[in-house]
């Protein structure tokens, strides 16, 4: 089950950028695309723990500002051939505000899965 | 929306690549049926050869088996040739009757090869050399037949008779010309060939007319028209390849020697496509792969609708794949009128080097025993590079340009475990297993899938060089490399448009240029930034999303996600008063790690990103600004003390350099920019390695330009000597801005001033005053946009304030 927080206004975020959210469980990023979706996965790229919100978005993906690892936004999948992945978070948009989920640990198996 | 029907016929590598492209941008577009002649998936034609010689198996050369047609939805008629094509129905009709319908139709039929029209030429051991059918027919008459007969002399004819005889045949070659290759070869390289091949245990009959084969049941001997006659139980006729236009033709189809289309491939029927061997475009055949590449490039481009890319035609370059033989050829390598040729004979190494050149620019190439060089040669042909600079080594080769540490090795004698890139660890073997086992055929996928030259660059060439020698002779690059793969268009057009309609921001030049993607990808859009920034400064948008992550918070990131940050020393000038306040700062802020660095500054490591705006506030409170250490800009200018307090020094190269530092920080370059002023010829301060030096003499000032240390080292090259500080800054300004408006993002002045020529440089910097003049001017007039401080707008909070703060803390 989700525990959902209020993080803050869509406009805080720039179109095609990425802010941080802090957590007790490591940082968070949260991406915006052009056409106003958004977007969470953890800040650390699968590769070399490159924190993706420094990246540069384009389209749905997340370029990773190390070594130019390229992700899925929606899936935190890495885009072939480079195999990896980063825990994707849900999100909520409701009147410009955004809401992030974040796990409780009443469901383990999702618990296990974003902890992985 | 109901797909589209797309009918391929011809299941080869051109047709099949097509596909590829096009499922690769539009998988959804179209329903594909493919009709192949052979009973079979899509295999590797140009390995045929190393089959014949035993060297790979079939399998080995398969590029698509049946499964991947399958799994991509793709209908797969093979071993059923099409009979018959009805425009007006819009259908093909195969031999066994099958018939399907399309909206789009794409003809790879590829070619036929020629036989010649003499008596016997239809007997069984009569054969051409295209297809799997032919290599195991020859390997048949290897086990059972004693004597072979090739005629033909060429690259296909050469490939045969090395394999015939490894399977242990007798081979002679008929060549009805007195050199080999000719279409590939002058006659030096080609007698270099021949003894070569000859000292193997092949025959040559060369100036010889072939009559007639002999035979009753299947072919016995073959007759010469002086009446010589030589047993052959084998005759293999590689003489040439017709373009495959029957079934074209017979539909209607326009063609001449083949099937004529335009430069999107479009036959004149504009529902069918051409593509391959079986096209003539702009009056020309292609026989050999790398056009091919190209052309299924443009054609899926077009197929799926996107309506930008043209084929040109292309530039070709020819390896022969005899194992133990090296030999290269490009372009015109006979010469003509205005043409020279620089030369390299030495017969005891059994190495022949020959370029043609024509105004300082590489018109062709033949190699024969040294053939590292080729695909360097053809990059040079290709991209019309003035040669100027390094004529008289440049026949020594690329490893010679610079010192590599790789003089006179060949990619392919280095051990499997020899470490190809430096940056990310790939050894050769691990390169050539990927580029077997995962099919590769481009230098992007082989970085993709290996890392090989993904980061630096400079390994490059190796890896096009291993390309080459594992899947054969292609090399896929276009003539002007599109900028990404969101775009056809090359850096030089993007650049040209954006000037030439005005385009102010990046949204106007991807509208404008029709973005394949909706905006764009992390390679071009900090470089279409910096291009419609550097054109209209003062007009064009900064999109800060669209710049690195270093050029948006003004520090260098670190593995860590920690910054490095490097405070402006003007000339490499510092005093007790700044020296304090950075020592103050790395007490306050906690930082790890103080450094000196190459360019005379100080460097702090380690500074948690929350911190920059106060570590700036405290920096700027002692009058220090940002040093650009992070940026494609202008870095550091390096001095040496000069006449101040130097007894050798011959001018003040200590306050040239801060006066020069002072006229072009924040100015925003392709590459990072780095100066330096020496103040005599000792030159301490390195001036010859860097984009732009000073070096003091006593009359004056040597103005030496396009150094670099760094992966390649560069020394400069002398521009022009001046006699005031005033003229230095003049022409400083104007190299500077020729650079900025010429070189392409991320090439520094280095590979620029190689591309373009020296010779250019000085016609526009010092033959050329009004030029020279007006450059300047511009340099000055976009100056007054650059420079700003950025760390005291965001210290001051006012700017980026959103880059620096987590957008919240929870739990």
């Amino acid at each position: 089950m989700y525990d959902w927080h209020e993080i803050g206004a869509l406009d805080a975020i720039p179109r095609l950028g990425a802010r941080v959210v802090k957590t007790p469980r490591g940082d968070v990023a949260v991406f915006r695309t052009a056409d106003d979706q958004v977007f969470a996965l953890r800040d650390r790229c699968p590769h070399k723990g490159g924190p993706l919100s420094q990246g540069i978005v384009h389209g749905r993906r997340i370029t990773c500002p190390l070594h130019n690892w390229v992700l899925e936004l929606d899936s935190g999948e890495a885009v072939a051939p480079d195999v990896g992945c980063a825990t994707s978070y849900p999100l909520r948009l409701e009147n410009g505000r955004i809401w992030l989920g974040l796990n409780n640990g009443t469901n383990v198996s999702a618990d296990a899965r974003e902890s992985a | 929306m109901k797909k589209e029907q797309l009918v391929l016929v011809g299941n080869g590598m051109a047709g099949v690549r097509t596909l590829e492209e096009l499922l690769a941008i539009a998988p959804d577009r179209y329903e594909i049926t493919v009709f192949g002649a052979e009973p079979r998936g899509n295999y590797n034609r140009i390995l045929l050869s190393p089959v014949l010689a035993g060297e790979k198996t079939v399998d080995q050369i398969m590029i698509n088996d049946l499964p991947w047609y399958a799994e991509r939805g793709i209908v797969l008629h093979a071993g059923r040739p099409v009979m018959r094509i009805d425009r007006m129905r819009r259908q093909v009709i195969a031999a066994d009757g099958t018939v399907a319908g399309y909206d789009r139709l794409l003809l790879a039929t590829g070619s036929d090869p020629f036989m010649l029209p003499i008596p016997g030429n239809d007997l069984p051991g009569v054969i051409g050399f295209r297809d799997i059918n032919d290599v195991e027919t020859m390997l048949a008459a290897a086990r059972t037949g004693k004597h072979a007969v090739v005629i033909g002399g060429g690259l296909l004819g050469l490939e045969a008779a090395n394999g015939l005889m490894k399977q242990g045949m007798e081979v002679t070659v008929v060549h009805v010309l007195d050199t080999l290759m000719e279409r590939q070869l002058d006659s030096a390289a080609a007698e270099l060939l021949r003894v070569s091949l000859e000292e193997r245990g092949l025959r040559f009959l060369m100036g010889a007319n072939t009559a007639a084969v002999l035979g009753e049941e299947h072919a016995r001997a073959v007759r010469f028209k002086d009446g010589l006659e030589i047993p052959a139980d084998l005759v293999v006729m590689a003489v040439g390849i017709r373009p495959n236009i029957e079934l074209a033709k017979q539909a209607g189809i326009y063609c001449e020697r083949g099937i004529v289309v335009n430069d999107t491939l479009q036959s004149y029927d504009p529902r069918v496509y051409a593509v391959g061997e079986c096209v003539q475009h702009r009056g020309q055949c292609y026989g050999l792969v790398a056009p091919l590449w190209e052309q299924a490039k443009v054609c899926a481009n077009h197929l799926a609708r996107y309506g930008i890319g043209r084929y040109q035609g292309s530039a070709t370059s020819t390896k022969l794949k005899v194992t133990g033989i090296d030999l290269f050829s490009a372009g015109n390598f006979n010469g003509g009128p205005g043409c020279e040729e620089i030369v390299l004979r030495d017969p005891a190494r059994g190495v022949y080097k020959k370029l043609v050149v024509k105004e300082n620019r590489v018109q062709g190439a033949v190699l024969y025993g040294d053939t590292v060089d080729g695909s360097w040669y053809f990059q040079l042909l290709r991209e019309g590079t003035d040669i100027g600079a390094f004529r008289e080594t440049v026949l020594f080769g690329h490893a010679h340009m610079a010192d590599s540490g790789r003089d006179g090795f060949s990619v392919m004698t280095m051990a499997d475990d020899a470490e190809i890139c430096g940056c990310n660890g790939v050894c050769k073997g691990a390169i050539v297993k990927a580029i077997t086992d995962q099919k590769l055929f481009t230098v992007d996928e082989v970085r993709a899938h290996t890392k090989a030259s993904a980061s630096c660059g400079s390994c490059t060439g190796l890896v096009e060089q291993l390309l080459a020698a594992t899947v054969g002779a292609f090399d896929k690059t276009p003539k002007e490399k599109a900028l990404c793969k969101c775009t056809e268009h090359s850096h030089d057009q993007v650049r040209k448009t954006i000037r030439e309609h005005r385009l102010t921001s990046l949204r106007a030049v991807f509208d404008f240029m029709e973005w394949q993607t909706p905006d764009g990808c992390h390679s071009c859009r900090p470089a279409i930034n910096y291009y419609v920034l550097s054109t209209w400064p003062g007009e064009a948008q900064d999109d800060q999303q669209s710049r690195f992550i270093n050029e948006r918070v003004h520090a260098n990131i670190q593995k860590d996600g920690t910054y490095s940050v490097v405070p402006r020393m003007w000339g490499g000038l510092t005093n007790s008063k700044e020296l304090r306040a950075i020592a103050d700062v790395a007490d306050k802020f906690q930082i790890p790690t103080v450094k000196v660095t190459g360019g005379q500054r100080i460097d702090l490591l380690g500074v948690k990103k929350e911190d920059l705006p106060s570590v700036w506030a405290d920096l700027n409170a002692a009058g220090m600004v940002s040093g650009h250490a992070y940026g494609k800009s202008l870095r550091t200018v390096k001095t040496c003390v000069g006449s101040d307090w130097c007894r050798f020094g011959t001018q003040d190269s200590t306050g040239l350099g801060v006066k020069l530092e002072r006229m072009t920080w924040g100015s925003w370059t392709p590459h990072k920019f780095k100066m330096a002023v020496s103040g005599c010829p000792r030159n301490c301060a390195e001036a010859t390695i860097k984009d732009f030096g000073v070096v003091c003499v006593d009359s004056g000032y040597e103005i030496h330009v396009g150094g670099n240390g760094g992966i390649k080292i560069r020394g400069t090259d002398l521009l022009c000597k001046v006699a005031t500080e005033d003229e230095v800054k003049a022409y400083c300004g104007a190299f500077m801005q020729l650079y900025r408006e010429e070189g392409r993002y991320l090439e520094r002045t280095a590979p620029w001033i190689e591309r373009v020529g020296l010779a250019y440089v000085k016609s526009r910097i010092v033959g050329d005053e009004e030029g020279r003049k007006a450059l300047y001017a511009r340099f000055l007039d976009s100056q007054q946009y650059a420079q700003i401080d950025p760390w005291a707008e965001r210290a001051s909070g006012r700017v980026d304030a959103h880059e620096f703060q987590p957008l919240q803390q929870v739990g």
